[in-house]
């Protein structure tokens, strides 16, 4: 019995042109260029500077903002006006202003000023810049310490704490090894919790579900059907995520790959489940799709994907204690950039298990023969 | 023009008709103003601090004091040998561990050089390189207390001015972003569902013999959307004014004129796509997927499009959104006249035109 229901739903899949070539290409072309996209480094600030003292100290200063990674600089001009133009045209994100008597005051009392304005209208962007643009600063004066000041005063050594820095785990600080993970959740959430929260509300709509419910079908073959053709999809998109993130972007995962799929089981059926739940619930397809983007995004800001969830507030991480895709985004990452395996994991696995076994049940219980 | 309206309140009633979708479309802009205003940030807080110090003189401890004092960390655990580090880090019981080497007071004092190692799990790059920053500060401040007795030769002191946001908040940038989104959510997606399915359901052919010309029908389905999203961007507003304290600097008008070129592009990629599906599947998953998704993430609403490498960046060009989003940043929070965004409006302007002559095309050649 079942396996011609498992037969009909692939053939319903793929009567429709759409969704296959979807299924194929959407992760295909998300792979190639969201972790391109998703980045929150902050590099190339276009920088201005207001050279009010044009001595050799400014210049030097000049040259060595210019030379650096981070900035870029659009322009230099001895007008604070002009350099506000630039930012608010959006040419320029941070002015540094030297006074008129810069070079004076720095060779006279050994201390000078130096004014920065970042354009903060992007907080972090601001904020970074001007601590860059800071710390560039201070390596301008520990160079001029040294190459201008007389030997003779360098005697008194000031001591000073050497700070060694690692990173564990991704020690090149790689962005897209961050992402690359979590945005197969992404994926795998949108594919396998869209499709099938359109599909018993389609058969609704189209009325071929009455021809369904005249037969003695149980609730729970029925909805195991459907979610089976999911659960190879999902499989499909996920074999597809990790030959491109191994071939483009040369990331493995440095755990075990069967951690992965295990996860990806349990998960695709928890998805899968709670897009049939809302189907269930729908009248209309236009109606499933809403309120399953509604719960998507939710779920997804609030499941540590883009943010960290150590930085909400108490009751937003209450929230995602309940939330799947916390869970699976730890699982992948870990196992992704830590290795972790398994008995690492037994809470996250444990959680996404009842979360699958409830939330199936839901979709079973709510699945209405008569109506 | 009778005729006209009866057929826009016939929308009205169709749209009224579904209250779960109605609910949700007035509600999504509520949730992300609230996610985003007090739930999302990017600020690194509550940092799980674990220390090896091997030495436990009045240096060290004076560093540890002071470490432990800043609001952002806690110390949660003094650990004893430097290997239990990476086991902290596996379970993700700490952020950052701080170790520092054997004598450190004296060498402190003698050879002028001690050192310290901070270790934190790099998995996600930007907490860490955020932490190690604190951190380093905070060490670097400590250096200074200890160092009264030394006067620094030569000092430079930045004097730092944050421009029109000084508080650095984060809704300032998203608040522009989740307009952008309900934006195109609305007009675009449920405009482009709602004409592909009178044409799934065969009423369209009904529509289309009836003596308005096609133009007025799509025009009159695209009004209760267009009034939907007014009194989205009306919510969005005063939401963001009175819950989250970011004001409108510049004029509101030029604000709403912006906004209503924005959804008339957005009406007509709306269109464009109901006339390349034929089912509501596809309509649905064209607009939620292939549109929303690099909408979100394309436009600079959360990640700075200028980082983008080169071809990605000429991507982002076509995004309406993006062009929108400059906008509301300039008029709502730079507080910018109308001269300022020129380049915008005029892009977006071509853009509309551009899908209007295209989806009106498109239009007229399937019904022949």
């Amino acid at each position: 019995m079942i396996k011609y229901l498992i037969e009909k739903e692939f053939k319903q899949i793929f009567r429709n042109s759409f969704i296959p070539r979807l299924i194929i290409a959407y992760p295909i072309f998300m792979m190639l260029i969201l972790p391109w996209a998703a980045d929150l480094e902050i590099k190339n600030i276009n920088l201005y500077i207001v050279d009010n003292n044009h001595s050799q100290y400014s210049r030097q200063l000049t040259q060595k903002a210019a030379a650096s990674d981070y900035f870029r600089l659009t322009d230099v001009s001895s007008s604070y006006d002009e350099a506000i133009k630039s930012v608010e045209r959006g040419d320029a994100d941070i002015i540094m202003e030297i006074p008129a008597n810069f070079e004076q005051d720095l060779i006279k009392s050994g201390n000078t000023k130096l004014l920065i304005s970042a354009n903060a209208v992007n907080g972090t962007k601001g904020g970074l810049g001007s601590s860059y643009l800071s710390s560039m600063i201070t390596d301008f004066t520990a160079d001029i310490k040294d190459k201008w000041i007389q030997p003779q005063k360098k005697e008194a050594i000031t001591p000073s704490i050497k700070i060694e820095t690692q990173y564990r785990f991704n020690p090149h600080l790689d962005y897209k090894a961050f992402m690359i993970p979590a945005l197969m959740v992404m994926l795998l959430t949108i594919l396998c919790g869209f499709l099938p929260a359109l599909n018993i509300v389609g058969e609704k709509e189209k009325g071929t579900i009455e021809q369904i419910n005249v037969t003695p079908v149980k609730k729970f073959t029925f909805i195991i059907a459907k979610i089976i053709p999911y659960w190879i999809i999902g499989f499909m998109v996920i074999t597809i995520c990790f030959g491109l993130a191994a071939l483009v972007y040369g990331l493995m995962p440095i755990g075990h790959l069967s951690t992965i799929y295990l996860i990806v089981l349990l998960y695709v059926l928890t998805i899968s489940g709670f897009g049939l739940v809302i189907s269930n619930y729908s009248d209309t397809m236009q109606q499933a799709m809403f309120v399953m983007w509604f719960f998507v995004l939710i779920l997804m800001l609030l499941s540590g994907l883009f943010t960290p969830i150590n930085s909400m507030p108490h009751w937003a991480q209450i929230i995602t204690d309940f939330n799947p895709l916390k869970y699976f985004v730890q699982v992948m990452r870990a196992v992704y950039l830590k290795g972790s395996g398994i008995m690492d994991l037994i809470p996250q696995i444990s959680a996404l298990m009842i979360f699958m076994v409830l939330i199936n049940s839901w979709a079973v219980v709510s699945y209405r023969k008569k109506s | 023009m009778k005729q006209f309206l009866s057929f826009v309140t016939k929308e009205f009633y169709h749209i009224a008709r579904d209250k779960r979708t109605i609910l949700i479309l007035l509600g999504i802009p509520i949730v992300q103003i609230i996610l985003f205003g007090f739930a999302i940030t990017t600020e690194v807080k509550d940092i799980r601090m674990a220390v090896f110090d091997p030495s436990k003189d009045e240096v060290t401890q004076k560093i540890i004091d002071k470490l432990d004092a800043n609001e952002y960390i806690n110390v949660v655990s003094v650990i004893d040998h430097p290997e239990d580090i990476e086991s902290a880090f596996r379970k993700g019981k700490a952020d950052i561990a701080v170790i520092f080497n054997q004598h450190f007071s004296d060498n402190y004092r003698h050879t002028g050089e001690a050192s310290v190692q901070l270790i934190t799990d790099g998995t996600d790059p930007n907490t860490a390189s955020i932490l190690t920053g604190y951190v380093t500060n905070i060490l670097m401040a400590a250096q200074q207390e200890i160092n009264v007795q030394y006067k620094s030769p030569l000092s430079i002191t930045p004097e730092v001015k944050l421009l029109y946001n000084p508080g650095m908040k984060g809704a300032y940038n998203f608040v522009p972003g989740v307009m952008g989104l309900i934006l195109m959510l609305i007009c675009a997606m449920m405009t482009s569902i709602s004409i592909v399915r009178e044409k799934e359901m065969g009423t369209m052919e009904v529509l289309l013999v009836s003596p308005m010309k096609p133009i007025y029908i799509i025009v009159a389905k695209a009004i209760p959307y267009l009034v939907l999203s007014c009194i989205n961007i009306i919510t969005i507003l005063l939401l963001s004014v009175y819950v989250l304290n970011v004001p409108v600097a510049g004029s509101l008008t030029l604000l709403f004129g912006i906004s209503l070129l924005f959804i008339l592009v957005s009406l007509t990629i709306g269109l464009l796509i109901s006339t390349i599906v034929k089912t509501q599947v596809a309509a649905m998953l064209a607009s939620g997927m292939v549109l929303m998704l690099p909408t979100i993430l394309l436009s600079g609403m959360i990640y700075p499009t200028e980082n983008m490498p080169f071809l990605l960046e000429c991507i982002t060009h076509i995004i309406p959104a993006k062009w929108y989003i400059i906008c509301v940043k300039k008029i709502m929070v730079e507080g910018l006249g109308f001269t300022f965004v020129l380049k915008e409006v005029g892009i977006l302007l071509v853009m509309a035109t551009v899908l209007l002559i295209i989806s009106l095309k498109k239009f007229n050649d399937r019904l022949e």
